[in-house]
This record gives C-alpha cells, sequence and structure tokens, in this order.
C-alpha cells in the first residue's frame, strides 16, 4: 500500500478562526486549541495525512477536537486558511485543490467526492422527494437525461434498501435511519472515488447504527471507494477503518494502523480513550 | 390623453429616470443578468406591476403610443389603472391595437402578433429570481448565477417529472438566455416562451418590489430548460377556436357557461381577438 499514490493528501492543512497573535502562533499546543491571549480558534493545525484507494481512514478525538471541520474544509464546505491538497484525479496530483475556482471546486464536488453529513438536514433537502434528492448530485455532473436518471435513482435506493414505493416521499417523513441511507445513496450515485463520512451513525440507536455501517463496508467493498470516517466513537471506528487518526485540540496527536491504536496507543490521550472503551 | 401638468412628464423626477435608464442598458448589455435599480415609490403598490411602469416611464417619449395588458387583456382593472397613470402623466397616445404601439407594457402574457424590431415589449415581474426557491438568501443566489450553477434549478424540474410526470411548468418556465443566465420569463404561459427566442423586438423586465431588471435584446437565443428526453411543448391548443372572431391555434381563455355546462374559448390576447373581428370575415357575435 505504501507504494502507491495516494488518491487524496493533505498537507500542513490549517483552519483558524480568528487573526492569530505571536503568542499562539509561537504554542502549537494550545488547550482545546484556543489562544487564551487573542481568543483565536484553530480549529485544524497543521494536519497533514494521505488517503489511498480503496481504503477506510478513520479520524477519531473528543468534540471541538477539529475532526468535523477538517472534513468540511476537505468538501469545501469551509475554506482552509493555509495548506495544501491533492486529488490524484485531478490533474495528476499537480494542483492544490483549496487554490481552484469557486467553479473548479463545484466541479470536484460534484464529480470526484460525496458528503454523508451527521444532521442529514445539511445534506439532503427535505422538501423535495428522496428521488430527486439522489438525482441531485447525477444533474450536478451534467445528467440531463430524465428516464436514465429515474433508472439509475430506483437502482441506488434499492441498494441502500429503500422501498421504491417512497421514491417520492420527502426525506423528512423519512425515519433517521432511511434519511442517512438516502444520503448514503446519494453520496455515492456517480461512483466517486473519494467519500467522506461525518459521524453518520451518531443519534441512531445499534441496531440501525449497525446497519448503516454495513451499508458503508459492503458499499466500500463492492465500489472501493476510499473514504475519510470521522466518529467520537472509538467503537465505530475499530469496526470500520484500516488506519487512524486521532486528534486533540485541532492537531492530530497519533496516527498509525487501528490494531495497533488500539492495542498500543503511544499518546496520553489516546490511552485514556482506548481505556474508557474496555 | 390629456396630460396632467401638475406631474413632471411621466411621473418620475428626470434623475430617477435616468438612473433607471442606465439599469435597462446594463441589463441589455448582458442578457438575462438581474440588475438591481433603486425602486421607486409609485401612487401604485409594490407587487402590482411597478417594475414595468418604472421601466415604461423611464423610456416612453412624448410621440410614444402605448398598450397595456393584463393577462391578454387591455380591460382589466389593472391594466386601465396603469394606462391611466402613464396616460395623464405623459399625455402620450394609448392603443389596444398591438402592431400600432411603440411601447407595450404587459402581464402574463406577449401579444399573438409576432412584435417588430421598432417595439419594446415590458414585462412585469413578480418574483425575478429563478433560484429563488433553491435559496432563499440573495447573496446565495447571486454566487450561484456567478458560476453558473444551476442544479437547484433542474432538481426542481426533475422533482415536478417524478411527481407529475412531466417536467414542464405551466406559467413562468425557466428558460435559458444566450446560454449564460437562467431566468424566470414572468409568469407567461409555456405557450409564450418560444416568443422570447430571436424575437425582433426587444423583451424588458422589471421586478419592483424585488428591485431587478434584466432584459433580453433582439435576436438572442432563449431556450426553455427540458430534459433530453422530455422536449419542450407549447400548451396544446389544437381543435379549439375562439367563440367571438374564429381564430384558431392561438393561446384560449375557458370559460363554463353554469346554465348549460357548455365550455367554450375566447381569445386571451382581447387587443387580437377585437382587431380580427373588426377586419371582419370571422366575425360571428351573437
Amino acid at each position: 500500500m505504501k507504494n502507491r499514490t495516494p488518491v487524496l493528501e493533505g498537507s500542513h492543512i490549517t483552519v483558524r478562526f480568528g487573526d492569530g497573535c505571536p503568542y499562539c502562533r509561537e504554542h502549537t499546543e494550545l488547550e482545546k486549541g484556543r489562544c487564551p491571549v487573542c481568543r483565536t480558534i484553530w480549529a485544524v493545525r497543521d494536519v497533514s495525512f494521505r488517503l489511498y484507494e480503496g481504503e477506510i481512514l478513520g479520524i477519531v478525538g473528543e468534540s471541538g477536537s477539529g475532526k468535523s471541520t477538517l472534513l468540511k474544509t476537505l468538501y469545501f464546505d469551509q475554506p482552509a486558511t493555509s495548506g495544501d491538497c491533492r486529488i490524484a484525479r485531478y490533474h495528476d496530483g499537480q494542483k492544490n485543490i483549496f487554490d481552484t475556482s469557486s467553479q473548479q471546486k463545484r466541479y470536484l464536488r460534484n464529480h470526484l467526492m460525496g458528503m454523508v453529513y451527521q444532521n442529514p438536514i445539511l445534506g439532503l433537502r427535505m422538501k423535495i422527494s428522496a428521488g430527486a434528492n439522489v438525482a441531485e448530485k447525477l444533474i450536478a455532473a451534467g445528467n440531463r437525461n430524465a428516464g436514465s436518471m429515474i433508472g439509475r435513482t430506483e437502482e441506488l435506493l434499492q441498494h441502500v434498501e429503500i422501498s421504491l414505493d417512497r421514491l417520492r416521499d420527502q426525506p423528512r417523513y423519512f425515519s433517521g435511519g432511511m434519511q442517512q441511507r438516502v444520503q448514503i445513496s446519494k453520496a455515492t450515485a456517480n461512483n466517486p472515488p473519494i467519500l467522506f463520512l461525518d459521524e453518520v451513525t451518531t443519534g441512531l440507536d445499534l441496531s440501525v447504527q449497525a446497519k448503516v455501517l454495513d451499508l458503508i463496508r459492503s458499499i466500500q467493498k463492492e465500489l472501493g471507494i476510499a473514504m475519510m470516517i470521522v466518529s467520537h466513537d472509538l467503537s465505530v471506528i475499530r469496526m470500520m477503518s484500516d488506519r487512524t487518526m486521532v486528534m486533540l485540540g485541532g492537531r492530530v496527536v497519533e496516527e498509525g494502523l487501528t490494531d495497533q491504536i488500539m492495542e498500543d496507543p503511544m499518546h496520553a490521550y489516546t490511552q485514556t480513550l482506548v481505556n474508557s472503551l474496555l | 390623453m390629456e396630460r396632467n401638468l401638475n406631474y413632471n412628464f411621466a411621473f418620475l423626477d428626470e434623475g430617477s429616470k435616468r438612473e433607471i435608464r442606465r439599469s435597462i442598458l446594463h441589463a441589455i448589455a448582458i442578457p438575462g443578468y438581474q440588475v438591481p435599480f433603486g425602486s421607486r415609490e409609485l401612487p401604485i403598490g409594490r407587487g402590482w406591476g411597478t417594475g414595468g411602469i418604472q421601466i415604461t416611464m423611464s423610456v416612453i417619449g412624448p410621440d410614444d403610443t402605448l398598450k397595456v395588458i393584463d393577462q391578454g387583456s387591455d380591460d382589466s382593472v389593472n391594466a386601465v389603472s396603469i394606462r391611466k397613470l402613464i396616460g395623464t402623466t405623459t399625455g402620450v397616445k394609448t392603443t389596444t391595437d398591438s402592431a400600432e404601439a411603440d411601447i407595450i407594457q404587459s402581464r402574463h402574457r406577449i401579444p399573438e402578433e409576432p412584435l417588430r424590431a421598432d417595439q419594446v415589449l415590458v414585462l412585469q415581474v413578480p418574483q425575478p429570481e429563478p433560484l429563488r426557491s433553491v435559496d432563499p438568501h440573495e447573496e446565495v443566489t447571486r454566487r450561484l448565477h456567478g458560476d453558473g450553477e444551476y442544479t437547484g434549478i433542474w432538481v426542481n424540474l426533475f422533482e415536478r417529472y417524478l411527481q407529475t410526470g412531466s417536467a414542464l411548468r405551466g406559467a413562468d418556465h425557466p428558460v435559458l438566455t444566450d446560454g449564460r443566465y437562467v431566468m424566470n420569463p414572468s409568469p407567461i404561459p409555456r405557450y409564450d416562451n418560444p416568443k422570447l427566442d430571436h424575437a425582433e423586438c426587444l423583451y424588458l423586465f422589471g421586478a419592483g418590489r424585488e428591485k431587478k431588471i434584466y432584459a433580453v435584446p433582439p435576436y438572442t437565443k432563449v431556450e426553455s430548460l427540458t430534459f433530453d428526453d422530455q422536449p419542450f411543448r407549447r400548451e396544446d391548443m389544437s381543435g379549439r377556436k375562439c367563440r367571438l372572431c374564429g381564430a384558431e391555434n392561438v393561446y384560449f381563455d375557458e370559460f363554463f357557461d353554469a346554465a348549460t355546462g357548455e365550455r367554450m374559448f375566447q381569445c386571451s390576447d382581447s387587443g387580437f381577438c377585437k382587431k380580427r373581428r373588426e377586419k371582419g370575415g370571422n366575425c360571428h357575435e351573437e
């Protein structure tokens, strides 16, 4: 795996809310990423990672550790303050995607990425039907053939076990688990090489959680999509991911194979995290 | 019409008219782009055609002939009041014949007779923003226009297709102007959409409440948005005949006689109908 070129490579990504001051530029280890002098929040600080083809990278950390912000930055929901990010399938990884025009960013989002949000309201339009929601991704990628889009939408919704008589219903009448499944089929509608999952199972009961995670697993096996999964729940990360990054106060404190991190955590924070799980 | 000399020519002051004319020129230069303008107070409430009135007031001259239509009709209350307001403040000649008019202000219809290069059609627009149903924020919709990101409009059309079997809207079906901006053609029936494409006349759109002006210059390509496998169709008017003038293949209003249960059709464009009857021939009025 090491020899392959990564599908997505981020280096020194920083997202900062506030202007910063000499104190917080100097001190990288701030509590909760917040500067006590100028109150600037360093949500993501100097984060580098590589995402390889067909792998699942888990990001774990407490609330406010910057894991969701990192994902939102990669999906262009949140502008990066500084840093560099490359996608293998975009100009052969020769271009920093943060430096592109807003049209190019829309292109990247629509063709090469998918996102499943924790809150389905962010990922779905609640007042149009589930079918049209899934078709949105196809339309965004340039499909203008209504017949073929209906066919593909039905196929996708069947795949996530949503019966076709709900195709014309609005997702606001769906259960939480169903909404997440609609989001997943929307995000994977045009087979993107990269999929981001932000706390997909938080707020779902355990049996539904298992079902959604199984579904993600099977999609990953079938399509070989590279995924980044964010969760504060270590059991989700342990079940799903090949490699894991542990974030604290906006920084990555530990990174490695999931088994390794679970068995032999090095950083004090990871140790408490793993202990609390057992 | 007699001019009331207590008011400035065309009611608005010269500075206002000049500003609106500048916005109009801006709009003509970028077909389909919504130009913001300082919408003025008028003795008619916002949302009652004030955008159209301000455009008409700004471009009208003392020698022009004016026609005002409301849903095709020259005699509805709104058309009469607007004609009276513009007429008394300018003293211009008014007409119901669209071929005679230099400026036609209209709501919800484009006249049946094709307009000429020396004519201007001013349309009153309630909602100029085709993306408003996609996002309520002006900041966002302007950004989407800038990026040419019209996915949301297509999703709405797809939703319509999914729910009703047809992606076509009855009125205000969105169009792509000059291959760049998607615009609302004001709520004209879909029947009139093709009249916008490569027309000889100038179309001006005014939204007074929303404070926007946009335009379709002559000979501009205007396409109605449709899916590849769902071709654009006008409303089917075949097999119908005007009960007054006998015209066929025009846009009809439909009437029911409650007593007899009879279904009747009549030209929606009353000026066109009247002209046909005056010329004789097919006239069979009771």
